[in-house]
């Protein structure tokens, strides 16, 4: 990524970011024989090198670094890919059965964790939705960085989110050809701002860069993947998987709603503690931006899209509903992995950020 | 009436009261103070608050669902023929 970044011009600032637009990331250093094996096969010829490879570990696969970091770096090569990384890998047959042994844990583990549907909610999806969000009894994190959170803790929280929000709601449009009209529409509602409607600078993935930015942290793509620990990159496995698979659709829907349902509250949080500890607009802006648009699309996202995907499939809206509470139980874990890490007084990190890199505020 | 029952006219707004949230006004519109001044509107679709409460307002920033805001989306009769949720 730096290789390509423009020099920095006096004037206006780049109409985009992550800036110079290409997102190119390096594979990062293996954390145990599962990415070992992936890494050393995808820096090798595509299709090569995966027949050996160890089957995951039996751990839980929530917390197991090696499992979720070759499944993140599996689907990644959906998204941007890898410098060095043949993209033929992409639909690689020993890729894909590779990734499916890593998936038939996850998802087994998901399901474990994910609190069963009542048949009774089956019958008003939007409103299943309502109360399931409303019931959510997830750890205060924003309520916690709100109050009294520290700079470097609301960096952290900001690099664990880069995960997504420097992709956000790319997952999501996986859904689109895989919806009829009406429940289409609202999914492209919602997406037509989550994109900037139509202006590339206030695209929410952008918005995400300029906080990173003001706050002096390395915005390029993948740059923070090194520092991120199970639970994080969970959270992302959770929404690429449901996003690549065509059968998980409802899923990946409910987990969209639930997303907007439970993002404006928390975002006027995160913009309140940034704004407490000094930040400018620049840091505060995606924050902001969040608390007014996610009102809005919360409302298409549980009734027009999720309800009107449950009127036209109803066999999905159990599956709607636990792509719902699948994020929140997956976010629980990773909340309460930053505020356990906090109250033991070390990074929620797998290290503490480069001081270096966060020496500015805007 | 006919407007609401009948087929949307066109370049017509649509403002919809979403179950327990706000409306959602769905243009072309303007948003406008009482002196006939524009309030900015950054988005194609916006939410207006409902339960009174936004820090917002006019627009909805979500404390509908702090408040446990309820309303129905559909028009409200009095007196109720049914009870209300």
């Amino acid at each position: 990524m730096s290789a390509v970044e423009p020099a920095r011009r006096p004037g206006p600032p780049p109409a985009a970011g992550p800036q110079g637009g290409v997102r190119l990331t390096r594979l990062p250093e293996p954390v145990g024989p599962l990415t070992a094996a992936l890494f050393a096969a995808l820096r090798a010829g595509p299709g090569e090198g995966l027949d050996d490879a160890p089957a995951p570990s039996g751990e839980d696969p929530l917390a197991d670094l090696d499992l979720q970091l070759a499944l993140y770096v599996s689907y990644e090569l959906h998204y941007a890919g890898f410098e060095g990384v043949d993209e033929r890998w992409e639909w690689s047959p020993p890729l894909l059965a590779f990734r499916a042994e890593l998936e038939a844990p996850f998802e087994a583990e998901v399901a474990a964790a994910t609190p069963a549907n009542r048949p009774q909610e089956l019958q008003s999806v939007g409103d299943s939705l309502q109360r399931i969000v409303a019931a959510d009894d997830g750890p205060p994190l924003s309520r916690y960085l709100e109050a009294g959170g520290s700079r470097e803790q609301m960096l952290e929280h900001v690099v664990h989110r880069s995960a997504y929000q420097l992709k956000e709601a790319d997952p999501h449009s996986w859904a689109i050809p895989r919806l009829s009209p009406g429940p289409k529409a609202a999914l492209l509602e919602v997406q037509f701002d989550e994109y900037g409607g139509g202006r590339a600078e206030r695209m929410h993935s952008v918005l995400f860069a300029g906080t990173m930015r003001a706050l002096g942290l390395d915005d390029s793509y993948g740059a923070h993947l090194e520092l991120l620990p199970a639970p994080t990159l969970a959270t992302v496995n959770l929404l690429s998987g449901f996003g690549l698979h065509r059968r998980r659709r409802g899923a990946l829907v409910g987990h969209l709603a639930a997303f907007e349902m439970t993002s404006s509250i928390p975002n006027r949080r995160y913009g309140n503690a940034l704004r407490r500890l000094g930040c400018g607009k620049e840091a505060t802006d995606f924050y902001d931006e969040h608390v007014e648009a996610d009102a809005v699309h919360e409302m298409i996202a549980a009734w027009d899209l999720a309800g009107g995907l449950a009127r036209e499939e109803p066999e999905l809206a159990g599956e709607i509903l636990f792509g719902a509470r699948a994020l929140l139980a997956l976010e629980a874990r990773w909340g309460q992995h930053l505020l356990d890490s906090w109250e033991q007084g070390r990074t929620s990190l797998r290290r503490p950020l480069d001081a270096g890199l966060s020496r500015e505020w805007a | 009436m006919a407007a609401s029952e009948g087929k949307q006219r066109e370049g017509e707004a649509t403002i919809t009261p979403y179950r327990d949230g706000p409306y959602l006004v769905r243009g072309p519109f303007s948003l406008r103070d009482p002196d006939g001044d524009p309030i900015p509107v950054t988005r194609r679709t916006v939410a207006l608050c409902r339960c009174g409460k936004s820090r917002t307002r006019p627009f909805c920033d979500g404390t509908h669902k702090l408040i446990e805001f309820r309303a129905p989306g559909v028009l409200e009769t009095w007196p109720p023929e049914r009870p209300q949720s």
